[in-house]
């Protein structure tokens, strides 16, 4: 199985220090980028290139305000997950994903014989009936009336950490002493 | 929801403007507020209240966990009701479980592992099959489908 991003990461240890100083929010100020670069020793300007090109290259997915759903009313948390005929997952799972209502979408691998899915998204809602409804809109707009899904609502959290990135240059031998970039160990999460 | 009641227009539609993205410029907020009608002082100022009243988590970015190196996975097992308990401390007592639900399936925990190699996420897998004797369904992601990523108010 290829997994999409096979190709380990080099970063820069500049960015992997700005990723590290950020990645609890900015300071809510005036000037966020410059207070950041006062503290790692740089020019805004050097700050603002950075994050500009972090986020091209898709390191930094997404840029603004982070919600906790939850709290903002979003109770009601659905996995759906579909059993999708191979050829056709990619462009369904394409068109799941611009649905508003969908917050994720993701092609995983099947776990025969008590797992047929291999198409899963996550819906909030409100409401579960809300999220019944965004589920029927979507089965009637791209025609999916034969294909066999579920819905998992989330039970019971157990466990939620909060995001937190450690973002530490790995040793020199690990990485050619000829170039400026490292690779990166990362702690990750999300929300 | 009591906290929600607390927000007006202005808060609604800068919530749902900026989760679309925020500008990367010297006087980033200043520019937000005039988009959204709002002086810079008012946006700040709204801003902190939300980050007070816990409904927004922060205001900065999202990572791609991939990109930076480490490895990421969700994996879901089917846990007898009388084994609920044992099994939910065993799993979470691992560092590396972000998060752990109860979902109604068969297959009814499910959790996100969030490793610093990539490989670490088999050993967990393979560790906590043996420590439990239910074995670990590994389901890392194929392929990532855009999506907007939004809740709107």
């Amino acid at each position: 199985m290829v997994l999409a991003a096979a190709v380990p990461p080099r970063l820069e240890a500049m960015d992997a220090q700005l990723l590290e100083a950020v990645q609890g929010g900015l300071p809510i100020c005036s000037r966020p980028y410059a207070a950041v670069a006062q503290v790692l020793g740089i020019t805004e300007e050097e700050v603002i290139r950075r994050i500009a090109n972090l986020q091209q290259s898709g390191i930094i997915k997404r840029w603004g305000v982070v919600v906790r759903h939850h709290e903002l009313g979003f109770t009601a948390n659905a996995m759906v997950v579909w059993d999708i005929p191979d050829t056709q997952v990619q462009t369904l799972g394409a068109q799941m994903g611009a649905f508003p209502c969908v917050t994720l979408c993701y092609r995983r691998p099947r776990r025969l014989p008590e797992w047929p899915y291999n198409l899963f998204c996550m819906i909030h809602g409100k409401e579960r009936h809300h999220v019944l409804q965004s589920i029927a809109t979507i089965i009637a707009t791209l025609g999916l009336d034969a294909v066999d899904y579920k819905v998992l609502f989330s039970g019971r959290r157990f466990k939620q950490r909060g995001a937190h990135y450690q973002l530490t240059p790995v040793a020199e031998n690990r990485a050619p002493a000829a170039t400026a970039s490292t690779p990166l160990h990362a702690v990750v999460t999300h929300g | 929801m009591a906290e929600t009641a607390l927000l007006d227009a202005a808060d609604k539609a800068l919530i749902n403007r900026l989760q679309e993205g925020f500008p990367i410029s010297s006087h980033p907020f200043a520019e937000s507020g005039r988009e959204l009608g709002l002086s810079e002082d008012d946006l700040l100022n709204r801003l902190k209240r939300l980050q007070e009243n816990g409904l927004m988590t922060r205001f900065g970015p999202l990572y791609h966990a991939e990109r930076l190196g480490g490895g990421l996975s969700l994996c879901a097992m089917a846990v007898p009701e009388d084994r609920f308990n044992e099994i939910t401390e065993l799993v979470n007592s691992y560092p590396e479980v972000a998060h752990n639900y109860e979902r109604d399936h068969l297959l009814n925990m499910w959790f996100v592992l969030a490793t610093e190699a990539p490989q670490r996420i088999a050993e967990v897998v393979q560790e906590i099959t043996q420590r439990s004797g239910i074995t670990v369904r590994n389901m890392p992601k194929i392929e990532e489908f855009f999506v907007g990523l939004k809740f709107t108010l």
